[in-house]
């Protein structure tokens, strides 16, 4: 089995966000970049796949030079190849148009992107690459399991989940519950130094095709302070809810 | 020109986030001076959304299960129908499946996360989330048709005293290879996606044994149980109560958090939420700078009391 990992560069969740150029850049100074926490969670799973089943995994990143380090972290955890599309990222559809180029050219079984990225939280990249690819989606993918040529996921729905039976080529848009959290891996030597040695290839981009542009950024209004209640005063939480806040 | 609004129903009936949609498909109406169409699968009483702006209804009889890549289809179908240049849909889990696809059926450009109406029509900009809550970005679409993704309890539902049409739609529509096996859902719980209230509690607690009074209180506030992400990786709750930054996110009109620190990867998912109220033993834990009210004090002594104090509210309140 063929697969690839798409890998998205954010910020790691500690960081402080802030914006440049009249509000109308992310400010990238002094932050610290990781794989999305969703694509982790799906390149473990990958990992799964390649030790129990054979397969292959390739990783993919839409970005600049910058990405490469984040690329170089996921062939230290294990994928076998990386491959950077050196492009800028204006949006989800752009991005999901220079994957599909990526995956046509690789003839991928199963494609492992992230529910969303944690940066624009779009949410939409892994929909629109199996759009375009015309290949079979599952998101919010909680398990997935695959034999031969037929793929068993689970979905997380609002208030459950569901069993879905579906055939490669598949996309899924994957997250925690795809492993669990202890299962993750931290890079050991060994990985890094086999990395340094593993293809990363630059590939152009083919085409552009952006529909959305973000113009602007703000930051949610300073709130005001806090109001205390007393630990035996709940009568006044209450009064405050219902009166106040009126959402009692 | 036209707006299509896709109102999901559950079991037949409205979801609240479809009428909130509804809603907001009314407001672009009007600003465009147009109609608001609607698109539904095997709802009851369609008539019922007139009550909320929609002007004309196109509804499905055909289609069983759901299925995201023929949802998107007939919705794609509907929109050519109408000519429609505007198409919105909810952020529950199904809608937030079916918009990536449809996007590229319609070659349209999405925008989910959606917290208001467009301030331009021309250029398109709406303002979204970003960064998980840290941020806000405005978004021009720049393709002839927008898909806009409005956010739970962002613009409200706005009754209106009008009637719908009510058509019946039957398109051909697309095969899919992916189906449907089985489903698990408790269907007597609020979920955190539908959710006015949420109660939420964290490591604090120190065991899973002591949920029953989160359970209890978030029963008589009609609310849905969350938790912080270390309770489920602990296994204390299920992943699915997992809020925040790398969890679900939570935009309800009231967020209780109890024995939950506040760390940043925590309040960036539920910031959204307007009104929060923290119950730490800790006065320096820092999810009282977050929060709209606090006490200071221990969640064994004080949940109990607000149990019982809300119980004698909600009788007298009924
Ligand atoms: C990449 C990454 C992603 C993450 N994503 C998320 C996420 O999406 N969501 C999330 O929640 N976390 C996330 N985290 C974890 C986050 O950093 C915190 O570790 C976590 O939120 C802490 O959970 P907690 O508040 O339940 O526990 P703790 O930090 O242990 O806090 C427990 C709190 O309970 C209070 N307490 C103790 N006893 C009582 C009592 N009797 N009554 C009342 N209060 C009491 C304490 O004062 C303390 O403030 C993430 C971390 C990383 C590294
Ligand atoms: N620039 C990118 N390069 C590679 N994969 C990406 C990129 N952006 C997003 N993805 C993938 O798409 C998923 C969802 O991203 P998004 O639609 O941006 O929320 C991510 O978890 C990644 O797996």
């Amino acid at each position: 089995m063929k697969i690839l990992v798409c890998i998205s560069h954010v910020p790691d969740t500690t960081s402080k966000i802030n914006f440049i150029e009249d509000d109308s850049k992310f400010d990238s100074n002094g932050v610290q970049f990781v794989i999305n926490p969703n694509d982790e969670f799906g390149l473990t799973r990958a990992m799964w796949f390649k030790e129990k089943q054979n397969a292959t995994i390739d990783v993919v990143s839409v970005g600049g030079p910058e990405t490469e380090p984040t690329l170089r972290k996921a062939l230290a955890i294990g994928a076998d190849a990386a491959i950077r599309v050196n492009a800028s990222t204006p949006d989800g559809y752009s991005v999901a148009t220079h994957l599909t180029e990526v995956a046509r050219k690789g003839n991928y079984d199963l494609i492992i992107a992230g529910r969303e990225s944690i940066d624009y939280n779009g949410g939409m990249v892994p929909g629109m690459l199996a759009a375009m690819l015309d290949a079979n989606f599952v998101t919010n993918c909680i398990s997935l399991e695959v034999e031969g040529t037929t793929a068993i996921a689970i979905r997380e729905i609002d208030g459950g989940k569901e069993i879905l039976s579906t055939v490669l080529p598949l996309v899924i848009g994957g997250q925690k519950g795809l492993v669990e959290e202890s299962d993750l891996r931290i890079p050991n030597m060994r990985g890094i130094m086999m990395a340094r040695k593993k293809p990363l290839t630059v590939v152009a981009p083919e085409s552009d095709n952006s529909a959305t542009n973000s113009v602007s950024f703000e930051k949610p209004a300073a709130r005001g302070a806090v109001k205390l209640v007393e630990a035996d005063n709940i009568d006044e939480l209450i009064n405050l809810l219902h009166n106040e806040a009126k959402v009692i | 020109m036209s707006v299509l609004v896709y109102t999901e129903s559950d079991q037949g009936n409205f979801k609240k986030a479809a009428l909130e949609a509804a809603s907001y498909g009314k407001a672009i109406a009007d600003a465009m001076g147009t109609t608001l169409t609607a698109l539904t699968f095997k709802a009851n009483d369609v008539s019922k959304l007139g009550d909320y702006g929609v002007d004309k209804v196109l509804n499905i009889d055909s289609v069983n299960d759901f299925n995201a890549k023929i949802y998107a289809d007939a919705i794609k179908k509907a929109a050519e129908n109408e000519s429609a240049t505007v198409v919105v849909l909810s952020a529950s889990a199904d809608s937030k499946y079916i918009a990536p696809l449809l996007a590229v059926g319609l070659n349209a450009g999405y925008v989910p996360n959606v917290v208001a109406t467009p301030s331009n029509l021309n250029p398109f900009t709406v303002k979204r989330t970003a960064f998980t809550n840290k941020a806000f970005c405005n978004t021009e679409i720049s393709t002839p048709i927008k898909i806009v993704g409005v956010s739970n309890n962002s613009f409200g539902i706005v009754e209106k005293d009008a009637a719908a049409q009510i058509e019946a739609f039957a398109p051909d529509l697309t095969t899919s290879s992916t189906s449907v096996t089985s489903i698990d859902k408790a269907n007597d719980k609020v979920t955190i996606a539908d959710a006015e209230v949420v109660v939420s509690a964290g490591r604090g607690l120190k065991g899973p044994e002591n949920w029953a009074m989160i359970e209890e209180l978030a029963d008589i506030l009609g609310a849905a149980t969350a938790c912080s992400k270390p309770v489920s990786d602990l296994g204390w709750r299920p992943h699915s109560e997992h809020v925040g930054q790398t969890g679900k996110p939570v935009a309800t009109n009231l967020y209780i958090a109890i024995g939950i620190s506040g760390a940043i990867q925590h309040l960036a998912g539920i910031n959204a939420s307007k009104v929060k109220v923290v119950i730490n033993t800790d006065p320096d834990a820092p999810f009282f700078k977050a929060a709209d009210y606090g006490i200071v004090g221990d969640a064994f002594e004080v949940v109990p009391k607000l149990i019982e104090k809300l119980k004698v509210f909600k009788a007298q309140n009924a």
